[in-house]
């Protein structure tokens, strides 16, 4: 059986990934998949620490779930407002979202 | 447990629900004609059910649905608040809602701000960390579909961006945090979390992470890079409702977690909220000075006021909580005072910078004055309310030994008064040739200011309110 440190490694490479790429990238997308990549890793810690430390229980599974059916409302709603920009400047790179600074 | 427990513990939120579905309806089978008394629909139906739910029913503690969602009288109490802030919002938002361009959506409009309150209600209520987190997400993602409300305008699109994705940042690293406390205790519901708290690194780590999520919902310093902008480019009464509702929920939201769930670890949780609200309170504040938009002036205003409102909580005591609330229903009227009249302004003439408001006394000297008593609340100038609500602030902190933090608030409350007289000083002194038009505000509006402008001149006087509140503020 795969012990559950590997797992919580993969995750927490997930969302260190995550943090850097929503640092780095240029692209409202690629930010958008960022994020994306931290709530999935949240997921994975959930279902291991349920499997493996809690087994007796349920409530970390229902909150993954819970939390893959939200974290994809909020990805509907800021691909909506990506492409409410994409309408109005013809892209999506963020050094063009500069209007208000300071 | 049977429907009749359900109904006596949840009223609010049913009766919120309730309003919610009318509008819904309303927006479908009215049509153009009937959109045009939508207004005063929805203002009649808000008004109906802050009088039904404005006081507690129960008054006992008590916990529904396993313990999921908890009932408190104290919590009535900040539901009702700030169900009055959504009205007075609604109030204002009305000249801007006729605007050709918005009109057709004014519904859409009503049923967003009310679900984000129906969030913040939950997110008050919860009792397991499932229920806090959909409740903190029902109220920031219909939120972003608002800040992003004018579809054409360009700065509406670019502040919705940066807030839903700053959302979806903060909101992912308080579920990393969440995930590290199920790993630790094995439990989400708040009760049974308790006893298996003891301060580990893997807990303060994840307790961070989780100051993170709410922090950035009460837009305290180092998460608070969304809020000028944001609040620059949403449309002002929506801007005006973020300041207000939503930062209040999140605040009370925080400090009845911090007491009731981490109150194993409350040495480190004070040390972190004494670094952000220095941080806060100074940051704001020397940002506040160099503003010339008057948005971004009242976004800076908002971070620092939220330092002070960490006060509150960093006190953690009953007499902690009471003022926290107080504070919150004072900064609410002075705050929308303040944003009445720039919405005003705006929709008449759409002037947002200070220098526009050269002179206004001199068309306009009825707003002039609002605006001068809103501010002057703001900075906690006696008599008016904020200088009350101030204090007990700054009393609640002193009683738990803080003592050189309330120094350095205080220090601060006298820089925030520098920038807070230079929007009286444009109003009332400067010149200024061609000064704003003298015009008439709708009734609405005239309303909701007078509503806020009593709440400034009586809130503080009437030492009714304080201890009514203070009565609730018990067993926390």
């Amino acid at each position: 059986m795969v012990h559950m440190e590997y797992y919580l490694i993969v995750s927490t490479i997930m969302m260190f990934v995550g943090i850097y790429g929503f640092l780095t990238r240029r692209n409202l997308l690629a930010m958008l998949i960022a994020v994306e990549l931290i709530l999935n890793s949240v997921d994975i810690n959930f279902v291991v620490f349920n499997r493996f430390l809690f087994p007796g229980q349920l409530e970390g599974f229902f909150f993954s779930l819970f939390a893959i059916g939200i974290s994809a409302a909020e990805t509907a709603v800021a691909i909506a407002i990506i492409i409410n920009i994409y309408r109005n400047m013809k892209n999506i790179q963020v050094k063009n979202l500069d209007k208000m600074k300071w | 447990m049977d429907f009749s427990t359900i109904l006596t513990y949840m009223y609010t939120e049913i009766a919120l629900v309730g309003v919610i579905i009318a509008a819904l309806l309303y927006d479908l089978i009215a049509g153009a004609r009937g959109r045009k008394y939508f207004h005063g629909v929805i203002c009649t139906l808000m008004l109906l059910f802050i009088a039904g739910t404005v006081w507690p029913y129960q008054q006992e503690n008590a916990s529904i649905f396993g313990g999921m969602f908890v009932y408190a009288p104290i919590y009535s109490i900040v539901k009702s608040v700030l169900a009055i802030g959504t009205l007075l919002v609604f109030l204002l938002s009305d000249s801007w809602l006729r605007k050709p361009d918005t009109e057709f959506k004014r519904g859409e409009f009503y049923v967003l701000t009310l679900s984000t309150l129906l969030g913040m209600d939950f997110m008050v209520s919860a009792g397991h960390f499932m229920m806090f987190f959909i409740g903190l997400e029902l109220a920031s993602v219909p939120m972003s579909c608002l800040v992003a409300f004018d579809k054409y305008k360009h700065n509406s699109a670019e502040a919705g961006a940066k807030y839903i994705l700053s959302a979806l940042f903060a909101s992912g690293l308080m579920l990393y945090g969440i995930s590290f406390f199920y790993g630790t205790t094995g439990t989400l519901y708040f009760e049974d979390m308790v006893p298996m708290i003891n301060g580990s690194a893997l807990q303060i780590l994840a307790m961070v992470f989780f100051f993170t999520g709410l922090g950035f919902k009460i837009s305290l310093v180092p998460f608070h890079l969304w809020t000028a902008d944001t609040y620059e480019g949403a449309p002002t009464p929506v801007t005006s409702y973020l300041s207000v509702v939503s930062k209040a929920a999140a605040a009370f939201a925080l400090m009845v977690v911090l007491i009731k769930v981490f109150a194993p670890m409350v040495e480190y949780w004070q040390t972190l909220l004494y670094i952000v609200i220095v941080l806060s309170i100074t940051v704001a504040n020397l940002f506040a000075i160099r503003q010339k938009n008057l948005k971004r002036f009242l976004a800076f205003s908002s971070i620092s006021q939220a330092g002070y409102i960490m006060l509150a909580v960093i006190s953690g005591t009953p007499y902690g909580m009471t003022s926290l609330v107080y504070y919150v229903l004072v900064y609410m009227v002075a705050n929308l005072a303040a944003f009445g009249v720039i919405t005003a302004v705006e929709q008449n003439s759409g002037k947002v910078n200070m220098e526009d408001y050269n002179g206004l006394y001199k068309t306009n000297p009825k707003l002039a004055i609002v605006m001068m008593l809103a501010i002057f609340s703001l900075a906690g100038i006696p008599p008016f309310a904020g200088f009350f609500s101030k204090f007990f602030i700054f009393a609640a902190a002193f009683e738990q030994g803080f003592h050189v933090l309330v120094f350095i608030a205080l220090l601060n409350t006298i820089i925030s008064l520098y920038y807070y007289m230079l929007v009286v000083k444009a109003m009332f002194i400067t010149p200024n040739d061609s000064p704003i038009a003298t015009f008439r505000s709708d009734n609405s509006t005239r309303l909701s200011l007078l509503l806020c402008l009593a709440g400034i001149l009586i809130l503080g006087l009437a030492s009714s309110v304080f201890d009514g509140i203070n009565l609730y503020a018990f067993g926390m």
